[in-house]
């Protein structure tokens, strides 16, 4: 190679480099106008649960830090890690639910779900009762002044909490997984909302984030859990996790609190002395969708 | 070093070749451009947003985006497929066939990984699936076999095409012995990955509508007959316009054993329904919805038949030898057949599954405009991509465009 020849390959080469930064400086633009508060070190976050404690104690002050300014409260996002022998079971009552929803909007408030577009973890079902637990002849829009309605029973679904859960399998970057407590939790900061996991979920109780979560700020739950309340981004998928910032902390889930019939029961599938053991010993149980394995640790009982 | 200065020929002809063309030519592009444009502004409203901009919801959570996706990667297998009767068969201008094959299955593949981030909640995070950065959920994850399968069907086809092109450009012959192999290995991985695509939508108990284990070779069946469809109106196009020889024999015979991959559509397509409606369970109501409407609710009912009634008609079209063999009539069959794989994908394949819904609640769904945009623009951005490789394979193949012409031009 001769030297003219070089030095039209240097000029090429600088040419290269530059359309190189610019075309670099280009996307990090675009993606800094779309994801709009992304941080540099949030873009980069690895998987939260590869992470060494350091680490995701880092991103730990970081979330409080970044929620704190912008709900101008003083929030706290736990990353509480399950409890030894502990397996969580839930139990409802069909006999005794009125379908009156507080269940709903209790959990609403509790974990932060977003107002506009609403999202609710608990789909309420009423069931006629000459068709019995018969999802196709269900309505979950029922709209009545007073309930019970006296034709009908109430059915609520929320996430089964499944011992097998096929929507962890299908993830194709491990975002969603099953905590050793039996909670299955999304890393928000993973999902990529390719929502093949809502496809998965058998009890629709996967739900996404159609556009940027809106949660008024007097009405926002700074007491968080990382993989649980903790405010959400567009585009992700979230899910009813027995609220584990509660119940790693000892309380009941807020729906379980909230149920002025009493027809919610929680507790430790691993002691034999719980009340949900105690369900299951003495009470007709049935779980939802039985023949797909999934086996849910939700267990309707009568 | 000579073969860097030759390449960067290769490209910078190339370059010239999609640059240059007649007045319908510049038509063509610039018509794609507009469109490009107006469906780009489209998509950028859904990435300041969110999808809320679409007409998807938790009920129905995928929709036109997953269904062109799964159209498309039909239709990349299927260019393919049509290698092997060109060998079976020996048709004279295999190569051809081949490359052309390979470069529609290179932009449907761009094509349908287009849809797959258009529906992404958070594209800006796409770098999660890479392995060893990010973290791919392999095996457990269809969708991780499919970004695998998928990626490498591209690379494959890029790389074998282009370094056709290339030896055809610097008037060499091309090494027999390593790229053959790889054609051939082209043809399992066509149909692999419209096997783990079907797979996908398969494997999911949730939703009784995908759970059948007829939906892949359904899949193979019917792509074999969407991807040849568009390749017989190509070859009679370039046949018309430029020096590509294939014979008439070959076109029949393409349209011969799309009449056959029809028929084993067809059959699996009733031997699912015969199962479903007789044993009458609560898996039907999806069919119903499909085909009869449920609750008043019919919008789909009649893309339903009309993509059975175009299959059947095409597939008479392609059977008897009179219609075969008319021009008119082949390509109304051809036409047909695309139609009714594009409404079968691309409408009765999503929509029915997810409703009603896991909860048995009927929502409806229909794309939002900016659905349609978002996909015009991905749709143009593959024509274009065909366009400008088709022109470039048409040049060098049949115009003779070649590195030793280029010499004696700038000597003389």
């Amino acid at each position: 190679m001769n030297m003219s020849n070089n030095k039209i390959k240097e000029k090429k080469e600088s040419r290269r480099t530059f359309l190189k930064k610019t075309a670099l400086a280009s996307t990090f633009a675009t993606l800094a106008a779309c994801g709009s508060d992304t941080s540099w070190d949030e873009f980069f976050q690895k998987n939260f649960k590869t992470l060494e404690n350091d680490d995701k104690n880092k991103i730990i002050e970081r979330l409080e830090k970044k929620y704190t300014e912008k709900y101008g409260k003083k929030f706290t996002v736990s990353g509480k890690d399950p409890i030894d022998d502990t397996l969580f079971g839930y139990g409802l009552d069909i006999s005794r639910c009125i379908g009156c929803r507080k269940c709903v909007y209790a959990c609403v408030e509790e974990n932060n779900q977003s107002r506009d577009p609403q999202i609710h973890w608990i789909t309420v079902l009423e069931m006629a009762k000459d068709k019995g637990v018969d999802l196709f002849h269900s309505n979950s829009d029922y709209d009545r002044e007073l309930v019970p309605d006296d034709d009908h029973f109430y059915f609520p679904v929320a996430c089964q909490q499944c011992e097998n859960p096929p929507c962890t399998k299908v993830c194709p970057v491990e975002a969603t997984w099953k905590e050793k407590d039996g909670i299955v939790v999304v890393d928000y900061n993973w999902c990529i909302g390719c929502r093949l996991c809502m496809a998965a979920c058998p009890y629709g109780a996967r739900h996404f984030n159609w556009s940027e979560p809106d949660i008024p700020k007097d009405e926002v739950n700074p007491e968080t859990h990382y993989y649980g309340n903790r405010p959400r981004y567009k585009g992700v998928v979230e899910k009813c996790t027995f609220c584990v910032q509660r119940v790693r902390e000892g309380l009941y889930p807020s729906c379980v609190e909230i149920c002025p019939v009493g027809a919610r029961k929680f507790g430790n599938l691993l002691d034999p002395d719980s009340e949900i053991r105690y369900i299951l010993k003495h009470k007709r149980v049935l779980v939802l969708k039985e023949e797909l394995n999934t086996q849910p640790k939700f267990y309707y009982f009568y | 070093m000579r073969w860097k200065v030759t390449f960067i020929n290769f490209i910078k002809e190339s370059i010239r070749v999609i640059l240059k063309g007649n007045k319908w030519y510049y038509t063509w592009i610039s018509s794609l451009l507009v469109l490009i444009v107006w469906g780009g502004l489209g998509y950028f409203e859904q990435l300041k947003n969110g999808l809320i901009v679409t007409n998807m919801s938790d009920s129905i959570s995928w929709g036109f985006y997953i269904g062109n996706f799964t159209f498309l990667v039909g239709v990349a297998a299927a260019a393919i497929l049509l290698v092997i009767p060109a060998y079976i068969y020996h048709w004279k201008p295999i190569k051809e066939i081949t490359i052309f094959g390979e470069l529609l299955a290179v932009s449907a593949v761009i094509m349908a990984l287009g849809f797959v981030i258009a529906d992404m909640g958070g594209p800006d995070r796409l770098w999660h699936m890479i392995p060893v950065v990010g973290l791919l959920n392999f095996p457990d994850s269809l969708l991780a076999w499919d970004s695998i399968v998928l990626s490498l069907y591209f690379l494959l086809n890029f790389v074998v095409v282009t370094y056709l092109l290339y030896m055809h450009f610097i008037k060499k012959e091309y090494n027999k012995k390593i790229f053959d192999k790889l054609i051939l290995f082209s043809i399992p991985m066509a149909i692999s990955i419209h096997t783990v695509t079907a797979f996908l939508f398969n494997g999911i108990a949730a939703r009784s509508y995908w759970n059948s284990a007829l939906l892949a070779p359904k899949f193979i069946a019917s792509a074999f007959c969407s991807g040849p469809a568009v390749l017989l109106i190509l070859f009679q196009i370039l046949k018309k316009t430029t020096k590509f020889d294939i014979k008439k024999e070959a076109i029949w015979k393409i349209a011969e054993l799309m009449a056959y991959s029809m028929f084993l559509y067809l059959f699996l397509f009733f031997s699912e329904i015969f199962k479903e409606v007789y044993s009458g369970t609560h898996h039907l109501v999806h069919l119903k919805y499909l085909f009869l409407g449920v609750k008043g609710h019919t919008d789909l009912v009649i893309y339903a038949w009309a993509s059975i009634i175009f299959s059947i008609v095409a597939f008479l079209l392609f059977l008897i030898p009179k219609t075969r063999m008319n021009v008119v009539t082949l390509n109304i069959g051809a036409v047909l057949i695309y139609i009714g794989v594009y409404i079968e994908k691309g409408i009765a394949l999503i929509i029915p599954g997810f409703s009603p819904d896991s909860l048995g609640q009927l929502h409806i769904y229909k794309p939002s405009m900016i659905e349609i945009r978002t996909s015009v623009m991905i749709f143009s951005l593959g024509f274009l991509l065909f366009t400008f490789m088709s022109k470039i394979a048409v040049e060098i193949i049949f115009e003779d465009l070649n590195i030793n012409k280029l010499r004696s031009k700038s000597h003389s």
